[in-house]
């Protein structure tokens, strides 16, 4: 019997240390910082690590001495305390040491400094926008701009009890709608302001974030130096969906980066064309819906109920069923917490959203708003 | 002469104290109001926990499982004000009342109604922080530094955050002014300023930063509440203000704040290691300017915390250097700590395990510190988790460890028996280990890219995140052997000596255990020998 048992102990360890050592491969333990793909974020790596190697040096040195003195000047042992409690040498001796430490740290660190700062001779400029919770892109030369907000699929997957595995999303939470796409070997100048709150910008592998501030444009820059996805987030904490505001970078070679920009000039003409003309109610409901859940559904909620005492239900909503334009200039302007869409929406956009919420649930003004509405009520 | 004589008419109505409810409500003892502040910092100590709780809770794995967006950033923002000013500051405040009149030989405080006072504000003010939970618009969710305009978002709770700050600085400043009447004008006969202990010198130092930085938050959150309701535009661009002026106002008082709340541990750990050590305080001197340098360099560094909003080069070196130059001071510190224990004849009851658990940890978030001093590296670490790994190290295993070290030092002290030293030391080990479980990991993921204060994260991070939210329910569950200590240890326990530990000196264990309620009601004498432990 005995030795059953210790037969079940046994193979039950080895199975239990088996799972763990499997477990520990499958997982994921990420540890250190990325050296990223800029000339900056190369420097930062190795200033990094530098630093990290000093203190951890420093550490091991300072604990050692701590350990020793723990383990030998004891009681137990018998130790007898010495009643010396001062020693100017010593004190001037770990006031100098650090000093010259602290002084070889300061100089590449001012270094490094000096070489981010440099923002001139800049080949292209890109303007960043932060707003609560999207970002808006401007290429400042070639006049494309457009909104980048979290990707719709990890959008759904983020809903509390959404019942979708995140893990079943690559790059959950780093996925957008629009990514940025940049040119690789260009000194590209990063302009960054905000419409709302203060955010920052931070794709890791460029080496720098910035934050967003309204009302003011800092300046920043970078120079990719290898084709490829960079993901990045917000990291200034700008309200309820502060976690949920992506950036996704797609560096492309020169080439590519100039297809890309006149494709993007041709969907603009395209859509600016599309406010002129008369859209059917089908076709409004169709772009509305879209509209909806990418811009209104983190607050009013995909059933339009809203969250009693934050945001207000659409669902029976006096505003939603009263006169179109009182709820056009509603959007346009924003109210208390509900930002203005003048900038983050087109004409088509709002009158798409407008009678798509008419529509909806319990409502009954089952009227249809024209972009020639929206337009004249700008 | 005749003072003393007055006293003596006094002694035999020594015992008759208010009783019930009257002698806590109107108390006028230091003693007794220093209970009152560890009690209170002790329950918010638990209310914090449980919103952190809740925060390892929801990051135990990625997706939303238990709260919404909105109310992860309450529990974020109002965890670190109940933490910071509802049981880090009142416990260094409570530790200060009870200490410093026995320390320095005086009866009581020099203006014991105006303590009275100085406590009795903190659980108002924290009625009204607290019921923001109740209101329309939640509780503030915009982080505990308030930023606006984000702030200026919230709903109904706005005022009550505004006025329950307001309610803080006047409870801090009050006792702040307290404590440096009383060391100034209180000191028994021969106890001359170079000859008080660390922990008086800690706190007066502490006193003044809080005079100095407490009206700077209460002017920031004043510009704050005009904006919001009187049509000012401090902080608002298209009135020609600046969102980042509310910045460098809220870090002129953030910075010295952080060391408000380091100073005390670091008096606490410096009574504690010489008497365990049976050796006296290496570098008393040093320790004292070393001090003050660190609260006169704490003025200069604010920017430190904002790195990121752009500043002109020159502004970023100057606070990059006098960031780095705080590392100078701070080194001697610990390396006279260092020293005070080598050669010594050291024993290892709780109060010095935790002492020592201050000297590895603290000096382990001091270099994360400093790596984060350096600027163009910091534009990586800012907002992650490294700093939440950082300043955490710093706040529990620098700061609380060394509080809880002071409360296991002095409390056979205050009851008159001894406490259970095997829960001490039951206490003082998972603490340890679950801190490290719960912080260390917090360097990796955020180098690795993971922002602070965010509901959800990406799935690389989900290994790390259950590790971490395994320490933290562990750390917290640990801090209920505290309070099982100390309530064993009010009840009964082994009579302690006037003298408690073997190598203890100073006034405060030249009375009895527990001391009179009028702490020296003579004033003792102090020479150079009784002095410096």
């Amino acid at each position: 019997m005995s030795v059953d048992k210790l037969k079940q102990t046994v193979l039950g360890l080895i199975a239990v240390s088996l799972f763990l050592v499997s477990g520990a491969v499958l997982a994921e333990f990420p540890l250190n910082l990325t050296e990223g793909v800029t000339p900056t974020s190369h420097k930062v790596y190795e200033l990094h690590m530098t630093i990290l190697y000093i203190v951890t040096v420093i550490g091991i040195a300072v604990f050692s001495v701590m350990a020793w003195s723990i383990f030998h000047h004891r009681k137990s042992k018998g130790a007898v305390a010495a009643q010396f409690h001062h020693s100017t040498t010593a004190e001037i001796i770990w006031t100098i040491i650090p000093i010259l430490i602290l002084v070889g740290m300061a100089i590449p660190a001012t270094k490094t400094l000096v070489f981010m700062e440099k923002t001139s001779d800049a080949e292209m400029t890109l303007k960043v926008t932060g707003y609560q919770w999207k970002w808006k892109y401007d290429y400042l030369d070639e006049g494309i701009s457009f909104f980048s907000a979290l990707a719709e699929e990890d959008n759904s997957a983020r809903q509390r009890d959404s019942g979708i595995d995140p893990a079943t999303i690559d790059n959950y939470l780093k996925n957008v709608d629009n990514p940025i796409v940049l040119p690789v070997d260009t000194k590209i100048r990063i302009l960054t302001t905000a419409a709302d709150v203060i955010h920052s910008w931070w794709v890791p592998a460029l080496g720098w974030k910035r934050d967003a501030i309204p009302g003011f444009i800092n300046d920043n820059w970078t120079y990719i130096e290898e084709p490829g996805v960079y993901r990045g987030k917000c990291t200034e904490l700008c309200g309820k969906d502060h976690g949920f505001m992506p950036i996704v970078v797609h560096a492309v070679s020169k080439e590519e980066y100039a297809v890309w920009v006149e494709e993007q000039k041709a969907i603009q003409l395209a859509a600016a064309d599309g406010a002129n003309r008369e859209w059917s109610k089908d076709e409004l409901l169709e772009k509305g819906k879209s509209i909806y859940s990418a811009n209104c559904a983190s607050c009013h909620q995909a059933n339009g109920n809203g969250v009693e005492g934050l945001f207000p239900a659409l669902n029976g909503s006096a505003i939603v069923n009263g006169p179109a334009k009182d709820m056009i200039n509603l959007i346009l302007n924003g109210k208390n917490l509900m930002p203005a869409f003048k900038e983050q929406l087109n004409d088509t956009d709002i009158a798409a959203v407008i009678t798509h919420e008419r529509n909806s649930w319990d409502n009954t003004a089952k009227d249809i708003v024209q972009p020639a509405d929206v337009k004249a009520a700008r | 002469m005749s003072e003393a004589v007055i006293h003596d008419d006094h002694n035999d109505h020594h015992d008759h104290k208010p009783t019930g409810i009257g002698r806590w409500l109107f108390s006028t003892n230091h003693k007794d109001i220093g209970t009152m502040y560890l009690v209170f910092a002790l329950i918010m100590f638990f209310i914090g926990g449980a919103m952190a709780m809740v925060i390892r809770a929801e990051l135990f794995q990625p997706g939303l499982q238990f709260v919404d967006p909105q109310f992860f950033n309450s529990m974020t923002t109002v965890h670190a004000l109940v933490m910071i000013f509802g049981a880090v500051m009142p416990a260094g405040v409570g530790l200060a009342n009870w200490m410093i009149p026995m320390m320095i030989g005086a009866p009581d405080m020099a203006m014991p109604r105006m303590n009275n006072m100085s406590f009795w504000i903190l659980p108002f003010a924290f009625t009204l922080l607290l019921s923001t939970f109740f209101m329309q618009g939640g509780a503030p969710a915009g982080g505990w530094t308030m930023y606006p305009p984000l702030v200026l978002q919230l709903g109904d709770g706005f005022p009550f955050l505004i006025f329950a700050v307001h309610f803080l600085g006047i409870s801090s400043i009050m006792g702040a002014i307290n404590i440096i009447a009383t060391v100034f004008n209180m000191r028994a006969p021969g106890m001359t300023f170079m000859r008080l202990p660390l922990f008086v010198w800690t706190w007066i130092i502490t006193a003044f930063l809080l005079i100095a930085a407490m009206p700077v938050l209460a002017g920031a959150v004043t510009m704050l509440l005009t904006d919001k309701f009187f049509g000012t535009a401090f902080f608002d661009a298209a009135g020609g203000g600046d969102p980042v002026l509310f910045q460098h106002v809220f870090w002129f008082f953030g910075h010295p704040e952080v060391y408000i709340l380091v100073l005390p541990s670091f008096g606490i750990i410096s009574q504690i290691i010489p008497t365990f050590a049976r050796k006296p305080l290496f570098g008393y001197a040093s320790m004292v300017y070393a001090t003050a340098s660190i609260a006169f360099l704490s003025f200069f560094v604010w920017a430190h915390h904002m790195f990121t909003v752009g500043m002109p080069l020159a502004g970023e070196l100057f606070f990059m250097y006098a960031t780095m130059a705080i590392a100078v001071p701070t080194g001697v510190k610990v390396f006279n700590w260092t020293a005070t224990m080598w050669k010594g004849s050291m024993t290892f009851e709780t109060p010095m395990l935790f002492s020592i658990g201050v000297l590895f940890m603290f000096t382990l978030g001091g270099f994360s510190g400093l790596m984060m001093g350096i600027t163009p590296v910091d534009f990586q670490y800012h907002d992650t988790y490294f700093i939440v790994a950082h300043f955490h190290y710093v706040l529990v295993p620098g700061i609380v460890f060394g509080i809880v070290g002071g409360v296991y030092y002095w409390l056979p002290k205050w009851t008159g028996h001894m406490y259970d030293e095997t829960l001490g030391k039951w206490h003082f080990w998972t603490s340890t280990i679950s801190v490290n479980i719960l912080f260390f990991p917090m360097h990796f993921i955020g180098l690795a890219g993971m922002p602070r204060r965010i509901p959800d994260y990406s799935t690389q991070f989900t290994d790390w995140n259950m590790i971490i939210s395994i320490g933290g329910f562990a750390f917290g569950l640990s801090q209920l052997i505290l309070v099982w200590v100390v309530i064993k240890c009010i009840r009964g326990g082994e009579k302690a000596t006037d003298e408690v530990w073997e190598g203890a000196h100073g006034l405060e264990f030249t009375l009895s255990s527990p001391p009179p309620f009028h702490s020296f009601t003579t004033p003792p004498e102090v020479t150079d020998a009784t002095a410096h432990s």
